[in-house]
C-alpha cells in the first residue's frame, strides 16, 4: 500500500470520485440535457445563426468534453501530490540519489 | 496537371511515407509489437488514438450523413466525442496502472476466469472484424474514383500498404503511421472546410462560418436559408430533425457507452508510460478528434446549400442536365448518383417530395464537396489521400487488436502457454497476415449489411465490455459469476433485439414495433443497463471476489507504481 494510511486511501478514493461524479453530471447536462432532452425549448434562443440547442447538439456539448477532461486531468494531478501517490519525480529522485552517492555531496 | 495525375502523386507520396516511418519503426520484442515499447508520448499517442478512431466511416460519411439527417447527425458528433470522456474519467487511468496489454486480459485477470477471458477475446475479434470490412471498402471507393482502378485493385492496394506497416512494425510502426495518417487527414478534412467557408460566409473558420449571415448580401442567416430551402422542398427542417427524443437519447448513449467499450480504442491507453500520462493522452486524443468533429457539421450545412443551388439552379426550377456540373457525370459514373426525368423536362430536380428526380448517395458528400464548390484540383486530390488515411489507419490499429486477441490472450494464455516471447511474436505476425486476407475479402465482397453491422459492433461493444470493465473497477466485490452473468445477458438480449429487426423481420423495423421506441441502433443502451442490473443482482447472491483479487482492485485505484504494461 502506497498511502500513509488506510484512511488516506478511502479519502483519496472519496475525493477521485466525488471529482469524476461532479464532471460526469456536467457531461450529462450538456449533452444529454442540452443537446437532447431540453433541444426544443432552448431552440428559442438565438446565439447569432444558431438555435442554441441545435448549437449544443453540435458543436457546445463537444467543447464542454474537452474542457471536462482538462479540468479533470488537472485537479487529479493535484489530488494525486496530496496523497504522494503521484509518479512524477520518482526517477529523478533515484537519479539524484545515485549521483549524491557518485560524488559524495 | 490534371485532377488524376495530382491524385496520384498526393496519395503516392503518403504511401512513401507511410512505408519509411515502418522501416523507421521496426518492433523487436511483443512489447514493441503489442503496446509499442510502452514509451510513446501523450500527445503523439492522442494523434495516433485519433486517427486509429476516425475511420472511413468518420472521415468519408459522417458530414453526408448529417448533411441528410440534419439535426439528427448530432447522434453521432455527440456520440462519438462524449465517449472519451467517459473513457478518461472512467477507464484509462485505471485499466493503465492495471498494466496489460489488451482488454480480454483484463476481463480475464480481474474475474479470475479464463472463461471469461475467452468470452472477450471473441467479442472483441468480432467487433473488430465488422469494422475493418467497412474500412476496406471505404479504401476500394476512394481508389475507383479518384484512381480510376477498380474496386479490387484499390483493396488489393490497400491491403499491400496495411500488411507491410501492420506485420512489420506492429503497434510501434502502427502508432507512429497514425500520428503521419493524422496529419494527413485533418489537412485534407480542414482546408477544404476552410475554402468553402470563406466563399460562402467569408468566416475563416468553418464552426463559427455555418453559424454566419452568407456573403452574398442578403443577410440571411445560413441556417435560416437552408431551413427554408429544406421545408420549401418538403424535407423536415434542418435543426429540427425526424428522430424521437427518446431514440436520439438511446442512440447518442449507445454510441458513447459503445466508443469507451470498443477495445483498439481502449488498448491505446496501455501504449504511454505512465497513468497521469494515460489521462492526459485521452485529452489530446479528444482535441484531434473535436478538431474534425466540429467542422463536420459545418460542412455538412455548407455542402448541402451548394448541392441543393446548384442542382435546382438560383430559381429554384430545376438546372437543365446539358449544363450540369461535371461533378454530377463524374460521380454518375460510379453508380452513387442518378438522374431520372420524370416530368420530361431535361432540367435536374432535388426535393423531399414526389417533384424528386435525383438519386444521391450520402456517402459522397464529403468527397464530392471540393468539386461542388469548384475548389482547385489539388485540394480534391488532398481529400483522396485524407480519405485513405483515415480508413488504412484504423484498419491497422484494428488488424492489431484482432491479432494481439489471438496470439496472447488465445494462445499463450490460453492454449500454448510455453511458448517463447519470439515465438509468440511470430504467432501475432501470422495472426494479423490472415486477419488483413479475411478483412481484404470482405472488402471485395462485403457482405450487403455492412452498414446495419457498425451498429451491432457499437451495441455489442457497450452492452459487454463497459458494464464488466466499471464493475471491475468500481466495485471490489464484484465476482466472476456477476460479471459473466452480465456480459452473457446483455450482449444476448442486445444481439436477438437487432438480429431480429435488421436481418429476421426487417419489414417490421419501423418505430411503432420497437420497445419505448427505441431503435436497433439504440438498444445497446438497454442492453448495458441490463448487465449492469444483472450482475450486480447475481454477485449479491454469490460469494464476494477473493482476497488477493480484492487488492489488485485496490491497487489500480492510484496511480504510483505502474510499472510498464506487461504480459505477465
Amino acid at each position: 500500500m502506497s498511502f500513509e494510511s488506510e484512511q488516506h486511501a478511502d479519502d483519496y478514493w472519496k475525493e477521485n470520485l466525488r471529482l469524476m461524479l461532479t464532471l460526469l453530471v456536467i457531461w450529462f447536462a450538456v449533452s444529454f440535457g442540452c443537446g437532447v432532452l431540453l433541444v426544443d425549448e432552448l431552440n428559442a434562443i438565438r446565439l447569432g445563426g444558431f438555435k442554441l440547442g441545435f448549437w449544443f447538439a453540435q458543436q457546445g456539448s463537444i467543447y464542454v468534453f474537452l474542457a471536462l477532461i482538462v479540468v479533470y486531468v488537472h485537479k487529479m494531478n493535484q489530488l494525486d501530490r496530496k496523497y504522494n501517490v503521484h509518479e512524477d519525480h520518482e526517477e529523478p529522485e533515484e537519479f539524484e540519489e545515485a549521483l549524491e552517492e557518485e560524488f559524495g555531496q | 496537371m490534371d485532377i488524376q495525375t495530382l491524385t496520384f502523386l498526393i496519395v503516392g507520396a503518403t504511401f512513401a511515407l507511410y512505408i519509411a516511418i515502418a522501416i523507421w519503426s521496426r518492433a523487436g520484442s511483443t512489447h514493441d509489437f503489442y503496446v509499442a515499447g510502452g514509451g510513446v508520448n501523450p500527445v503523439a499517442n492522442g494523434m495516433a488514438t485519433a486517427a486509429d478512431w476516425m475511420s472511413a466511416a468518420s472521415f468519408i460519411s459522417m458530414a453526408g450523413l448529417i448533411s441528410f439527417m440534419g439535426y439528427d447527425g448530432a447522434v453521432y458528433l455527440m456520440g462519438w466525442t462524449g465517449g472519451y470522456v467517459l473513457l478518461a474519467l472512467c477507464l484509462a487511468p485505471y485499466l493503465r496502472k492495471f498494466g496489460k496489454f489488451t482488454v480480454p486480459a483484463f476481463i480475464g485477470d480481474r474475474y479470475y476466469s479464463n472463461t471469461a477471458r475467452t468470452v472477450a477475446v471473441i467479442c472483441a475479434v468480432f467487433v473488430c472484424f465488422t469494422y475493418v470490412a467497412g474500412q476496406m471498402r471505404g479504401v476500394g471507393v476512394v481508389f475507383s474514383r479518384f484512381l480510376e482502378v477498380d474496386i479490387t485493385t484499390g483493396v488489393i492496394i490497400g491491403m499491400a500498404i496495411v500488411f507491410f506497416y501492420a506485420v512489420l512494425g506492429g503497434m510501434k510502426g502502427i502508432t507512429y503511421t497514425q500520428v503521419a495518417q493524422y496529419c494527413v487527414l485533418i489537412c485534407a478534412y480542414l482546408v477544404p472546410a476552410i475554402f468553402i467557408s470563406i466563399m460562402m460566409t467569408g468566416h475563416v473558420i468553418p464552426q463559427i462560418g455555418f453559424g454566419a449571415e452568407l456573403n452574398d448580401g442578403s443577410g440571411t442567416y445560413l441556417l435560416d436559408k437552408l431551413d427554408g430551402l429544406s421545408t420549401e422542398l418538403g424535407f423536415a427542417e434542418y435543426t429540427s430533425g425526424t428522430k424521437s427524443t427518446i431514440d436520439v437519447f438511446f442512440i447518442t448513449a449507445a454510441l458513447m457507452v459503445g466508443t469507451a467499450g470498443l477495445p483498439h480504442v481502449i488498448v491505446r491507453f496501455f501504449t504511454v508510460p505512465k497513468v497521469r500520462d494515460a489521462r492526459k493522452s485521452a485529452g489530446w486524443a479528444l482535441l484531434f478528434i473535436a478538431l474534425l468533429y466540429t467542422t463536420a457539421p459545418a460542412i455538412a450545412t455548407f455542402a448541402r446549400v451548394n448541392m441543393i443551388d446548384t442542382i435546382n439552379g438560383p430559381d429554384a426550377q430545376g438546372t437543365s442536365y446539358e449544363q450540369a456540373p461535371s461533378w454530377i457525370s463524374n460521380w454518375e459514373s460510379t453508380g452513387l448518383i442518378s438522374w431520372e426525368d420524370k416530368n420530361g423536362d431535361g432540367k435536374m430536380f432535388y426535393s423531399g417530395d414526389e417533384r424528386n428526380e435525383m438519386k444521391i448517395d450520402r456517402d459522397i458528400m464529403v468527397l464530392a464537396n471540393p468539386e461542388i464548390a469548384d475548389l482547385p484540383a489539388w485540394v480534391i486530390a488532398l481529400v483522396a489521400a485524407g480519405g485513405i488515411a483515415a480508413a488504412l489507419s484504423t484498419s491497422a490499429g484494428l488488424l492489431l487488436v484482432i491479432s494481439t486477441s489471438i496470439s496472447h490472450d488465445l494462445l499463450k494464455r490460453n492454449l500454448m502457454p510455453h511458448i517463447t516471447d519470439r515465438q509468440e511474436l511470430r504467432y501475432a505476425r501470422a495472426a494479423s497476415a490472415v486477419a488483413i486476407c479475411i478483412a481484404g475479402y470482405l472488402g471485395i465482397n462485403p457482405p450487403g449489411f455492412v452498414a446495419q453491422v457498425v451498429a451491432f459492433a457499437f451495441g455489442l461493444a457497450a452492452s459487454s465490455f463497459f458494464p464488466a470493465i466499471i464493475l471491475g473497477i468500481f466495485s471490489k466485490r464484484m465476482n466472476k459469476e456477476g460479471a459473466i452473468a452480465g456480459m452473457i445477458s446483455g450482449i444476448t438480449f442486445t444481439a436477438l433485439y437487432i438480429i431480429y429487426f435488421k436481418f429476421i423481420n426487417p419489414a417490421a423495423n419501423t418505430p411503432d414495433n420497437w420497445w419505448f421506441g427505441i431503435s436497433p441502433e439504440g438498444i445497446g443502451t438497454l442492453g448495458m443497463i441490463l448487465n449492469f442490473v444483472v450482475a450486480s443482482a447475481v454477485a449479491r447472491f454469490t460469494s464476494d471476489a477473493p482476497k488477493d483479487v480484492q487488492e489488485l482492485v485496490a491497487n489500480i485505484r492510484f496511480p504510483k507504481g505502474a510499472g510498464e504494461a506487461s504480459a505477465h
